[in-house]
């Protein structure tokens, strides 16, 4: 909980209104504050009202958090007085110089690089930023100022500011010697400059001393040519070097830490900017990392061996500034400007991050997280990261057709598409069914569906299970994260049933952990202990005490009907039991009794479903069933596997003569079950739409060709249809997303979120229902690290992956 | 050679004659009709118009031969100098240290290759004729897993050599790597090396000799 005293940081925003304060003083009676020229009295140890998560103004209040994160930071004292006027205003980025800051991460303040001249102005009460006059800024640090001119450094506005790395000194007027800019807290009419030969000076000076330890390696460094440090160095550094002590005693040198499978550590390059640590300790929750020693002696490292236990461990690669923490799977690879990078979206957990896919020679090279601040903000998980070199093992890169000796052989396309036809032509269409599996996309399903409903067939399903009874999917709201995910920094409570966020889809765990670190998010859960990174509540394991919360007779209940703003979470591998849709009634039950009792209102959604897979919501929302059940049920003659490799259904679940089609990019379970493969499109290979479980549509672009022969998968299934006389009426990507419109118009409403919101229906359909819940307890998949990285049929086949699960399993036993 | 020299003195000495003839009727107008657009170039036999000094110079040097004089002293002095050309495949004319002829990829004296991966040289080469692949080796340290030039794009510029911070790719002094099908001249890594080996010290040397200047 947040209070606010006099004497303490106060920072107001136009945008949110909100007031973020550090306690740090004694109280008094009332703090005097001026909100956007009004001036405004708030006693002491008001609650600090925090909304608009860091979207609007989003390095607005990212800093915030972080000023507020670091109440316990070393050499961040400087306080504000109390009655300081301040206005919020967006300074335009400009950056024509980047030192080490970095605008996710917190203010370090040791690189020094971003010394601006503060001068005080007379008259009015602005920001004077050379000639550019900026009418008050509610920014306190300087930093942001710099930000529209020239400089950053190791700030970061997503950390704490750590104040350490000297980088961002500033010279302010009256002050004696510079200070850092990051931590430095903007007065009433202060004057900056930011280009003086003082500072140019003084930033060539701090740029000397961290050279002075840094090592000449560029040509072997993989930060070479995306290096920070490069680029400060060529713009403020000096142009020769009085280094000339190599004779003498020699450059610092660092022994390198083993950290894992994925990071690969050169500590020599080390300039302690610590935004790795802070990005572990403040971001992924795992206090792993940290430092040793002190001056010269200081290490960034683990202190004893260990693997870096964090689903996002990867993201400190991206951070590090130079060259000492590096992608251990595409070490000396490629460099970045021989890469092509191709705009994607992420298909490894169903938040759909936006990713930059990097590729030389048709090879996915790496892949890099894309700034998109309602879903990943900039982070990925080291899934999505990492699995990359699952794309090129195992995939299918011919059709096979299984011979009369029962072996699958490589054949043409001409002959599978013949066998397949053959059959499929021959066959009634009730005796058709299809199953698809999580990474296929909008495109494919749609042209599935119109395919198998034109061949008389309705039984198509998806691998994933959702209660089909009550509202079942009719209701778009009742699968669908309808809070959205960054609805979680809105929220003050959160139930979670039955899922581990923080390996079903990190991205989601890691906003939660924001919200519960800045915004005193309360998280409950109902399901086996994990371990989510933060405090959370664990409320048992029985299906007892979710009928309870329904019922409220829990003591919980009250605490959830007093919630402003609460969402109950749900994850999709709990409704793949038996008693799914009981399950998922009294979730419905649950939910829409918080939103009546806790007045939140028609606008905000109580109700979450937090899907696995990427496909789930297009599939649902184009009309797909959910689960296998169906085919169990009615044993079809022709079974067509959609890139189904999950093993929902397997050889013994349908009849021995049951003709099965396999049409996907790896050879994985559903390949080696097949009479005809058909080899698809992976994910970076094709255009195609995926719906995120929030309801968002995104688009993934081509950024490789796919291997051999294999081809775009709707292309595939238009041309058998050719084959079998039943054509299918697009030839043109446009005409298939014309066809999307058609069904759901929110598949191709590319970024935004189609909102769904029929609970109370809904909640009526749920009440009709007569399923009780089973006894046994609510278990999740995904319980710890090394269950993680491989899920599917891309990362089973990523050597990566093996690795991390090997280095995890060995971490668990590990001493530390 | 020399009956080469013999007919440019006959032709001279036939001139001469012809010349002495001629101007024995130089006081004699000629009437030489130049059709319309043609400008007469050559050489003026002075008229009286030309005044009485410009008719005896010209005279006493028709009678001198100071023309073919100069001629033959020319021609003579050639036999007796140097010869300006060089008998190729046998002798070899010298090269400068800066020298850009056959590519090659050095060594350390270890034996250690120096090509460190960097792709400096392949970012840099405006033919884009350089192909590097590198992946960690065994020891970890960078190295390429190909380093290709493709020489029949390669327009020796020598920005490669300039751009390599350990001085591993070079182009050396060898320029007589002519061969009978173009994909020999599609070099590996395997070749660069090779060339690297067979001509170290003469590599070395120049780089020596042109150490002061880089």
């Amino acid at each position: 909980m947040l209070k606010l005293w006099p004497l303490s940081r106060v920072l107001v925003t136009r945008t949110s209104g909100a007031i973020f304060a550090r306690t740090n003083t004694t109280a008094q009676d009332k703090v005097e504050v001026f909100v956007d020229d009004k001036q405004v009295f708030v006693a002491p140890g008001t609650t600090v009202l925090q909304k608009a998560g860091g979207r609007d103004s989003s390095t607005l209040l990212c800093y915030h958090y972080s000023i507020v994160n670091t109440a316990s930071s070393p050499g961040y004292t400087r306080r504000m007085c109390s009655g300081f006027e301040v206005e919020s205003r967006l300074i335009e980025k400009s950056a024509k110089v980047r030192t080490l800051y970095h605008d996710k991460l917190s203010i370090a303040g040791n690189c020094r690089m971003c010394l601006v001249e503060v001068e005080k102005s007379p008259k009015v009460r602005t920001l004077y930023h050379d000639r550019l006059s900026i009418a008050g800024n509610c920014r306190m640090c300087l930093v942001e100022v710099e930000k529209s001119a020239k400089v950053r450094t190791l700030y970061h506005n997503r950390l704490s500011i750590a104040g350490n790395c000297r980088m961002c000194l500033v010279e302010v007027e009256k002050s004696a010697k510079p200070v850092a800019s990051c931590a430095m807290p903007v007065m009433k009419g202060m004057r900056v400059k930011t280009d003086s030969p003082a500072t140019r000076k003084a930033r060539e000076g701090v740029m000397e001393f961290l050279l002075m330890n840094h090592p000449l390696d560029c040509p072997i460094c993989d930060q070479g040519g995306e290096c920070d440090l490069q680029d400060q160095s060529m713009a403020f550094g000096s142009d020769r070097s009085r280094f000339t002590d190599i004779e003498f005693s020699g450059k610092r040198a660092v022994e390198d830490k083993n950290v894992g499978p994925l990071v690969k550590t050169i500590m020599t390059r080390c300039i302690h900017c610590t935004r790795c640590i802070r990005f572990a300790s403040e971001v992924a929750g795992v206090e792993d990392l940290g430092t040793t020693g002190r001056g010269g002696d200081m290490q960034v490292g683990t202190y004893v061996e260990k693997m870096i236990k964090s689903e996002l461990s990867g993201n400190v690669i991206d951070l590090c500034p130079v060259g000492a923490l590096t992608s251990k799977p595409y070490a000396f690879t490629a460099r970045p400007w021989e890469t092509r990078k191709t705009e994607s979206i992420d298909v490894m957990d169903a938040i759909g991050s936006n990713i930059v896919v990097s590729t030389r020679t048709n090879e996915v090279m790496r892949i890099l997280p894309r700034m998109n601040e309602d879903i990943n903000e900039e982070w990925i998980s080291d899934k999505t990261r990492f699995a990359y070199d699952g794309l090129k093992r195992q995939r299918l890169t011919t059709p096979f057709v299984r011979d009369s000796a029962g072996v699958l052989k490589q054949s043409d396309w001409e002959t599978a598409f013949v066998a397949a036809a053959e059959k499929l032509g021959t066959t009634k269409g009730d005796e058709i069914a299809a199953v698809v599996g999580g990474f296929v996309d909008a495109e494919s399903l749609v042209c599935l569906k119109d395919f198998l409903n034109k061949l008389g067939s309705e039984g198509l399903c998806t691998e994933e299970m959702f209660p089909m009874d009550g509202a079942g999917t009719d209701l778009r709201s009742n699968y669908l994260l309808n809070t959205t995910i960054s609805g979680v920094e809105e929220a003050d409570l959160i139930l979670l049933v039955g899922t581990n966020p923080r390996f079903e889809a990190p991205l989601f765990n890691a906003r939660m952990r924001k919200s519960w670190i800045h915004n005193d998010l309360e998280v409950a859960m109902v399901g086996p202990q994990v371990d989510l990174t933060f405090d959370h509540e664990n409320l048992g394991d029985s299906t007892q005490v979710l009928q309870e919360i329904a019922n409220g007779t829990h003591p919980f209940s009250k605490k959830l009907n007093s919630a402003k703003n609460p969402m109950v979470v749900v994850g999709s591998s709990i409704l793949q039991r038996e008693d799914g849709s009981a399950i998922h009634s009294a979730i419905v039950e649950v939910a829409q009794n918080a939103r009546k009792q806790s007045g939140c209102g028609e606008g905000w959604k109580v109700l979450n479903v937090l899907h696995r897979v990427a496909s789930q919501v297009a599939a649902l929302d184009i009309g797909y069933k959910a689960g296998v059940d169906c085919i169990k049920q009615n044993p079809p003659k022709v079974l067509y596997l959609l890139g189904a490799d999950n093993g929902t259904i397997t050889r013994e679940d349908i009849p021995k003569d049951c003709f099965v089609i396999y049409q996907g990019h790896h050879g994985d379970k559903g390949a080696a079950m097949a009479d005809v493969i058909l080899p698809g499109a992976a994910y970076t290979e094709k255009e195609g739409t995926y719906v995120n479980t929030e309801g968002r549509a995104q688009e993934a672009r081509l950024a490789v060709s796919p291997p051999g022969l294999a081809r775009s998968d709707w292309k595939i299934i238009r041309a058998l249809s050719e084959v079998i006389g039943v054509t299918l009426p697009y030839d043109k990507l446009e005409e298939i997303r014309s066809r999307l419109t058609e069904v759901s118009p929110n598949l191709t409403q590319y970024e935004k979120v189609e909102e769904a919101n029929y609970f109370n229906q809904s909640q009526q359909l749920a009440n009709l229902l007569k399923a009780s819940l089973d006894s046994k307890p609510l278990t999740v998949n995904q319980v710890q690290l090394k269950d993680f990285y491989m899920t599917d049929s891309i990362s089973r086949a990523s050597q990566t992956m093996a690795k991390c699960v090997q280095a995890a399993t060995e971490a668990e036993t590990a001493k530390y | 050679m020399a009956s080469m020299k013999l007919f440019s003195v006959c032709r001279s000495a036939q001139n001469v004659i012809w010349k002495s003839l001629r101007s024995t009727n130089v006081l004699i107008k000629q009437s030489r009709t130049i059709s319309a657009g043609y400008k007469d170039v050559s050489e003026k036999i002075p008229t009286p118009d030309d005044g009485m000094a410009e008719i005896s110079s010209y005279n006493l040097r028709e009678f001198f031969m100071s023309d073919l004089i100069g001629g033959v002293s020319l021609a003579v002095s050639g036999v007796l100098r140097e010869p300006a050309t060089i008998n190729y495949p046998f002798e070899k004319g010298p090269l400068s240290p800066r020298f850009r002829g056959e590519h090659a990829l050095r060594r350390y004296p270890s034996g250690e290759e120096r090509c460190i991966a960097c792709k400096l040289c392949e970012a840099i080469c405006p033919a884009q004729a350089i192909t590097i692949e590198a992946e960690p080796r065994a020891d970890g340290s960078r190295r390429t897993t190909r380093y290709d030039i493709d020489m029949t794009k390669c327009i020796y510029c020598g920005f490669c050599q300039e751009a390599c911070p350990v001085d591993a790719i070079v182009e050396g002094p060898n320029f007589e790597y002519s061969t009978e099908t173009r994909e020999e001249l599609l070099y590996n890594k395997e070749k660069l090396l090779e060339n690297g080996d067979k001509w170290e010290a003469e590599i070395a040397s120049n780089l020596q000799a042109d150490h002061l200047y880089r």
